[in-house]
């Protein structure tokens, strides 16, 4: 019997030959990535670290910094990179969302393990990259020791064949799939099929990253020829891939057929099972915020067709429309680009790139009652600020579409007229 | 009452028969900077109202589904503070496992659970060789034991413990 890409990688990391569901693989970890989050006056120091050049620390949740507290937490963040000669430093200036920092960067690598206190972290698996969040305490003790254990999952399969329609993107490719599969806690989920070749590696990224939000463990993409020609462009470290075996064991598989999706929702609260097609919806939803951001979804690809939908288009009356970049650089790009004017001539707000709205911490938190459409990874009561505003989620084509029309919208249309 | 490292728990079971139960719920983003008496009221706040004050040390939590899905932030901690001895669940969100592992709280998936038991009933769960019993009922359940090296790290009284005994901290 064979192994999927994550049994392989852990068992390299372990020094066995072979791992299986249920087994326990003590693990060395190649990646460490710590947020500012985890700095605080409170937080533990070590005394000593064990490899300095496998850390990364990047600044991300609360920057520049909305209250003291945060302020002084990233001074923390600084002392500790200059204290254990961390060079690897991602201050503001060179921000970003973490997922999407070590993405660009080529940080996660394929057949290599990574690991970040943020629960996001399969994000990663876009590039054959087995990661995983893991809390506060944890994190210290990889950082000490350089190791962790895992205790290996069964996987289950998603097939993704065909290509996508043009007003389907990666966010309503796994809309759908949390629709058909549900939480898959205790589990893992491996891409596979022939539609992956087609895919922006942006929507991989969203597909990977939002694994989260089903309660996976690792999320793992093959590396493919596109994902390699990326990451040799950025980055000349050594990396061995994994691939899955012919014979390996699934716990289960969904295939999809890529070309019959349709834009997607999810209703407030949480994502599994609770998807639907954006065009059954049954009552027009009126919205007070469009939010499109997150390290799901604040790629250049994101600004690409929000701008496109935007274009010579305004935000509807009594709509805040935000758009926040998941890092400096898409930022950049997205000026270089004009997207940015585009968006702020329709009046749209666009932010500094942060974690901002997406975990309700500051620029475009919500009040009581209010509704929200987001492009961003998570939908629980509360999360973006008041436990009793509700939070729909799609993609930031129908995000930029609903603040257009004041309330949740498929965006077919407008992208047909915009093409 | 158990001692607070035992993998040997009995104790009063609370119920928390919903799925999908999440850590914003344990731990609202709004007590991250607060101090840890404040953190300690929030828990729960606002999906159980009055909860934590009911609470004794020693008791157990039976929950649903995907217990603990959500964000990295150390809600398993809180627990464990308020007195929270072990939880048995239908299933757990694998990062919120980790964090009470690491934290020496003892958790443990067993399928059917909920079902198990009403609240208030007393429940024994040996974790090492995975067996629920409800006393007040009389009716035992097994589940999946905890691997031996998951034991050791809860018997050591979490990370935080060896990472001090071997000079980190
Ligand atoms: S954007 Fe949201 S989900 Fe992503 S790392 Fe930040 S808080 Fe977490």
């Amino acid at each position: 019997m064979g192994m999927t890409m994550a049994e392989k990688i852990l068992a390299r990391h372990s020094g066995q030959a072979v791992v299986r569901p249920g087994d326990i693989a003590v693990c060395e970890v190649d990646k460490i990535i710590q947020i500012d989050l985890v700095f605080s006056a409170s937080a533990e120091m070590p005394k000593r670290i064990s490899n300095p050049s496998k850390i990364a620390i990047i600044l991300d949740h609360a920057i520049p910094a909305p209250t003291v507290g945060d302020a002084d937490g990233q001074a923390i963040a600084r002392e500790f990179a200059r204290r254990f000669g961390i060079e690897k430093f991602y201050d503001v200036g060179r921000h970003g969302i973490c997922h999407q920092v070590i993405l660009e960067n080529g940080l996660a690598l394929p057949g290599q393990i990574l690991t970040c206190t943020d629960s996001h972290t399969c994000a990663s698996g876009a590039f054959n990259c087995v990661a995983r969040g893991m809390g506060p305490l944890e994190m210290l003790q990889i950082m000490c020791t350089g190791k962790t254990w895992y205790q290996v999952a069964p996987t289950v399969k998603f097939e993704l064949n065909g290509s996508k329609p043009g007003s389907v993107f990666g966010k309503d490719i796994f809309l759908h799939l949390a629709a058909v599969a549900g939480s898959v806690e205790g589990h893992n989920i491996e891409f596979a099929g022939s539609g992956i070749a087609g895919l922006p590696l942006d929507d991989r990224a969203t597909l990977a990253t939002m694994g989260a939000e089903l309660s996976a463990e690792f999320v793992t993409f093959p590396a493919d020829a596109r994902a390699i020609e990326h990451l040799r462009s950025v980055t000349d470290e050594r990396f061995e891939p994994a691939e899955s075996d012919p014979d390996a064991e699934y716990a289960a598989t969904y295939a999809v057929d890529l070309s019959s999706l349709r834009p997607y929702v999810a209703k407030p609260d949480f994502i599994p099972h609770n998807t639907l097609p954006v065009a059954d919806l049954d009552e027009k939803i009126a919205i007070d915020q469009a939010f499109v951001g997150s390290c799901a979804n604040g790629k250049l690809e994101d600004f690409r067709v929000a701008a496109q939908i935007m274009r010579g288009r305004t935000v509807a009356p009594g709509v805040r429309f935000i758009v926040t970049p998941a890092s400096q650089k898409v930022l950049k790009e997205a000026v270089r680009r004009g997207y940015v004017e585009t968006l702020l001539e329709a009046g749209a707000v666009v932010t500094n790139s942060t974690c901002g709205a997406c975990y309700g911490g500051h620029m475009g938190v919500l009040g009581a009652e209010e509704v929200c459409i987001t492009s961003s990874t998570r939908n629980f009561k509360g999360r973006m600020g008041s436990p009793s505003a509700r939070i729909y989620m799609a993609s930031s084509a129908t995000v930029a579409a609903s603040a257009v029309a004041g309330y949740i919208s498929d965006p077919t249309p407008l992208l047909a007229e915009s093409l | 009452m158990s001692d607070s490292h035992s993998l040997l728990v009995q104790g009063r079971v609370w119920n928390f028969p919903d799925d999908n139960i999440n850590t914003d719920l344990m731990m609202p983003q709004s007590v991250f900077a607060k101090p840890l008496q404040v953190q300690l009221r929030s828990v729960f706040a606002t999906y159980r109202p009055g909860w934590v004050d009911a609470v004794r040390p020693g008791d157990i939590i039976v929950a649903g589904r995907n217990f603990g899905t959500g964000s990295s932030r150390p809600g398993s901690f809180l627990l464990k503070q308020i007195g929270i001895a072990a939880i048995v669940a239908e299933t757990i969100n694998g990062l919120f496992y980790r964090n009470c592992i690491n934290y020496a709280l003892p958790a443990m998936e067993c399928p059917g659970v909920r079902e198990l038991a009403s609240e208030g009933d007393v429940m024994r769960i040996n974790f090492a060789t995975g067996s629920v019993d409800n006393l007040t009922q009389n009716i035992t359940r097994s589940a999946p034991p905890m691997p031996e090296f998951l034991q050791a790290i809860i018997r050591a009284g979490g990370i935080r413990e060896r990472l001090k005994a071997e000079g980190y901290l």
